[in-house]
């Protein structure tokens, strides 16, 4: 028996249940997947039609274990086409999921740079002011451009705006309801049970341990939860799928390179905003050139406004959270966010590789869906329709299998789950969106260039990938012409000195202008943090993001991992290893693809283990 | 006591205390926004109670604790994925409003009636338990209230911990001021008590105890009893939420008289 994943332990005496289906992970893929498999559990007349092969004699068991505490506690923006959806609910009424809507307004915005703050390239600093000098004649407006089309395969029109937290509660609420299976939140499940080239189950965490692991009084090991089939749905830095993906390796040529880290804030709107409900504006320019960004408005006078930061955004400052203050404080969304108040808020790494970033879909013993599965279309920016998609195709593979009694093998599997997912929409978009996003590590015009090449020619004409993956940019390499290196060294030497991350000085540096707090919209981080659906870590579980090589991160500079951290959770420790203070993590995992080591050539340093707690909210 | 105890756990489904709560006024009186919205817990006060009833069943062979949760249905089910990893129970679902704003007689009578319905329990051996408090309410009645209904005429209020001695008789600790215990002495059932914090830990998750109390949840659930406390005995005049100034910083391993001083400082600027 291998255990792949953190502090195996071949001396602790742990208990075991076997079930038939064990699932990981409560998102949309897992909703598709339970949902369409309830639906097959019992005959017309109420009787189990598929019998459990652990509990002979009783109903399928199936089990799904969710880290967070809560199963609506998702962090995501939320407009899709729902198709994979409504084919799951071909009557679905918007009206029964709080904050859904239909989409009514869609647009997309060219966002200017009203601050002069802004790292633009040259040609884009020419572009703009071509805009502003002819804007006249153009849809220019409180600095920013509204684009007169939108490019079909961007189009969400036929779409909903929903809250993936209040959806995930819709689909639990069902499924729990029926009785035909369990679901449940606050277990982290640490690693999967490998045996040679089957994965036999899964591992929930251990609880009653030190930060560090070590067993105190209460100690409960982490129950192992054997299962005929194990469905990985933990998303892209869950332990489970990482876990796997450690052991078997990624096909060849694929590889997990491209990342971003989408932060959001749900405001409730003042009575005359001026935003329609079921508004969509999809953004980009502003903050930086490099960051996209949205605005949802959903019933209730509640909209979601978020960024996304992309790992090719190569400065050394990455702090999503104030970069999402100046976005809601452009002119153009600003007239319709004053005197707004902060509701929610979240973040969440988004795994940007989409196909390109594929594991194993499936092995003896396990399936992959989801985002984590490389489900996510990086040229329609669309994940939560095709996760759950996913979901829904290997529902109806297991069901076959099932039925024809046939084993949970890989080659079962590739045979049912697999050729539906390459049959579908799902995987022909994907293709399509394949190396859409190429030009991007060039800079913002070829990106898009790329973008629209990919999207119009159907694939079939790209931009060929940089031959290289670029490194970060260094403090000196980004801002050595704005800030001489003596000063920079200073403000470089002050953060050390107060363990604080260098965002900030830097950016006030650099022209961005102080944030005005008002307390209520705009407060700091840490409000945010309290505020926007508070954050909670029980108590008896170990810190589940680790360095490994702490002598590593001595040197390091700058401290990518703190200067990403959403919570704030990782600071500047003493002798320059950086600490993480767990009470503070939201769980967006950036830490795990913002270490530099891997710049170098070695392995990550930092481990972003199985943990428990996080956000409480449901409305993101 | 050697057949063990009924022990009744009274624990309404509330929105998380640590949300940003808002009143608002609606048609029928007032409520919170979107409270259907909010994460939702199984009272904190009456959660502490729970873990001591499970706690005094498990040393006290022959015992059984039932848990008579008021709460929207959708929330009761949400809440019960949550605590039902923990302790064993039997849910005696009531599907309806456990709003701050519900009337804490009204909520008492409905109560008091499910736990007499209980099937199979036994008076002699009940020991009715729930929060001194309330995370949607401070006026810390209903419990009183649902004792003098069942005529409960043993009640301690404000309890941090229970001990069966070896004659069977029960020794309580409430609190009372300056941090200090009234030690009583209670014969036996039938009694109540309204928990302040106890003393146990949040029990652990555990999937087994999990599997077992679903068995029994999700059907009670399916069947639970709609209910609607009256309203027209209590009328709100106004309800609103008190006058607050945030400024947040979270710090570690700072003094007392160093968060004091802070504080005093802040105070004098605003």
């Amino acid at each position: 028996m291998t255990s792949v994943g953190p502090e195996p332990d071949a001396a602790i005496d742990r208990q075991q249940m076997d079930v038939d289906i064990a699932c990981v992970g409560f998102g949309p893929a897992m909703g598709g997947f339970l949902t369409t498999l309830s639906r097959s559990l019992l005959n017309p007349d109420g009787s189990p039609r598929l019998q459990s092969s652990c509990l002979p004699g009783t109903p399928l068991q199936v089990i799904c274990y969710e880290r967070a505490d809560g199963l609506g506690f998702g962090v995501s923006g939320a407009v899709t086409r729902g198709r994979g959806i409504r084919r799951s609910f071909p009557e679905l009424d918007l009206a029964q999921i709080p904050l859904a809507t239909p989409v009514k307004k869609e647009k997309l915005i060219y966002l200017l740079d009203p601050t002069g703050a802004s790292n633009r390239s040259f040609a884009l600093r020419s572009a703009d002011k071509l805009i502003r000098t002819f804007g006249s004649l153009f849809r220019f407006r409180e600095d920013a451009l509204e684009l007169p089309l939108i490019p079909h395969f961007l189009q969400k029109h036929d779409g909903f705006v929903m809250s993936l937290g209040q959806f995930n509660q819709w689909v639990a609420g069902q499924l729990t309801s029926s009785g035909l299976l369990q679901i449940w939140p606050g277990t982290p499940v640490s690693a999967p049970l490998i045996e040679g080239r089957t994965v036999k189950g899964i591992r929930l965490a251990d609880q009653g341990t030190a930060l560090d692991g070590t067993p105190q009084d209460g100690f409960l090991p982490g129950i192992d939860i054997r299962a005929a089939l194990t469905v990985v749905g933990d998303g892209p830095v869950g332990a489970v799928g990482r876990g796997i993906d450690a052991h078997f390796g990624l096909p060849a040529g694929h590889e997990h390179s491209e990342w971003a880290l989408g932060m959001k804030m749900v405001i409730e709107l003042r009575e005359d905003s001026g935003l329609e409900t079921g508004t969509v504006l999809h953004t980009f320019g502003f903050p930086e050139p490099e960051i996209f960004g949205f605005l949802y408005a959903h019933p209730d006078r509640l909209a979601s406004v978020g960024i996304f930061i992309p790992s090719w955004f190569r400065s050394p400052v990455r702090t999503a959270y104030r970069y999402l203050q100046h976005f809601v404080l452009h002119p153009y969304l600003w007239r319709h966010l004053q005197d707004a108040t902060l509701k929610s808020w979240g973040a969440k790494s988004l795994q940007e590789s989409g196909c390109r970033g594929e594991p194993f879909l499936v092995g003896d013993g396990y399936a992959r869906i989801g985002e984590g599965s490389g489900s996510t279309n990086v040229l329609s920016g669309s994940g939560v329709d095709e996760a759950w998609t996913t979901g829904a195709q290997l529902a109806e593979a297991v069901v076959e299998l099932l039925e024809k009694k046939l084993p949970f093998t890989r080659q079962n599997l590739e045979a049912t789950y697999v050729r539906r997912r390459r049959a579908s929409w799902v995987d022909r978009e994907s293709r399509v969106a394949a190396n859409s996003r190429n030009g991007f590590p060039h800079g913002l015009l070829s990106g898009l260039f790329g973008m629209a090449l990919a999207g119009f020619t159907g694939g079939r004409v790209v931009i060929p990938p940089p031959s290289s993956r670029k490194k970060g940019a260094t403090l000196e390499e980004r801002f050595g012409a704005r800030i001489p290196p003596a000063e920079l060294q200073k403000l470089k030497d002050e953060a050390a000195v107060h363990s604080l991350p260098l965002h900030d000085q830097i950016m006030n540096r650099c022209g961005w202008p102080e944030i005005p707090f008002d307390g209520k919209l705009l407060v700091s981080q840490q409000d945010a943090l309290l505020t926007g659906g508070s954050v909670q870590a029980p108590p008896g579980y170990a810190n589940h993001v680790v360095f490994l090589r702490p002598d590593a991160c001595t040197n390091c500079e700058p401290k990518l991992c703190v200067e990403m951290c959403s919570g704030q959770a990782i600071s500047r420790g003493e002798s320059g290893v950086p600490q993480f203070d767990r009470e503070k993590c939201i769980f967006c995992g950036a830490c795990l693809w913002n270490c530099r080591a891997e710049e170098t050539g070695e392995p990550a340093n930092v481990d972003f283990r199985a943990g428990a707690g996080g956000l409480h909210s449901a409305l993101n | 006591m050697s057949n063990g105890y009924h022990i009744v756990v009274c624990g309404s489904v509330v929105p998380d205390p640590l949300q940003t709560l808002e009143p608002i006024e609606t048609p029928s009186g007032p409520a919170l926004k979107n409270e259907m919205l909010l994460p939702a817990v199984l009272d904190p006060w009456a959660a502490h109670a729970l873990y001591e009833a499970a706690n005094l069943a498990a040393h006290s062979a022959g015992s059984k604790v039932w848990l008579v949760s008021l709460g929207a249905k959708a929330k009761l089910q949400q809440v019960m994925m949550t605590i039902a990893q923990k302790v064993s129970f039997e849910l005696v679902p009531l599907d309806g409003p456990a709003s701050g704003f519900a009337d804490a007689h009204a909520t008492a009578a409905i109560l008091a009636e499910a736990i007499q319905s209980i099937s199979g329990l036994d008076r002699s051996r009940l020991l009715l338990f729930g929060g001194w408090e309330s995370a949607s309410r401070g006026a810390g009645v209903t419990m009183q209230l649902i004792g003098e209904r069942l005529g409960i005429l043993d009640q301690f209020q404000g309890v941090d911990q229970l001990t069966v001695q070896p004659d069977g008789s029960l020794e309580i600790l409430e609190r009372i001021e300056g941090g200090r215990h009234q030690v009583s002495l209670c014969q036996g059932p039938p009694a109540l008590f309204g928990w302040a914090t106890g003393n146990l830990p949040e029990p652990r998750n555990n999937p087994q105890i999990g599997m077992a109390n679903m068995r029994a949840i999700m059907p009670a659930l399916q069947r639970a009893k709609t209910v609607a406390p009256a309203t027209e005995a209590l009328r709100y005049r106004s309800a609103s939420p008190p006058k607050q100034q945030r400024q947040t910083r979270i710090v570690k391993n700072l003094s007392a008289e160093e968060i004091a001083r802070e504080i005093v400082a802040w105070i004098e600027k605003a």
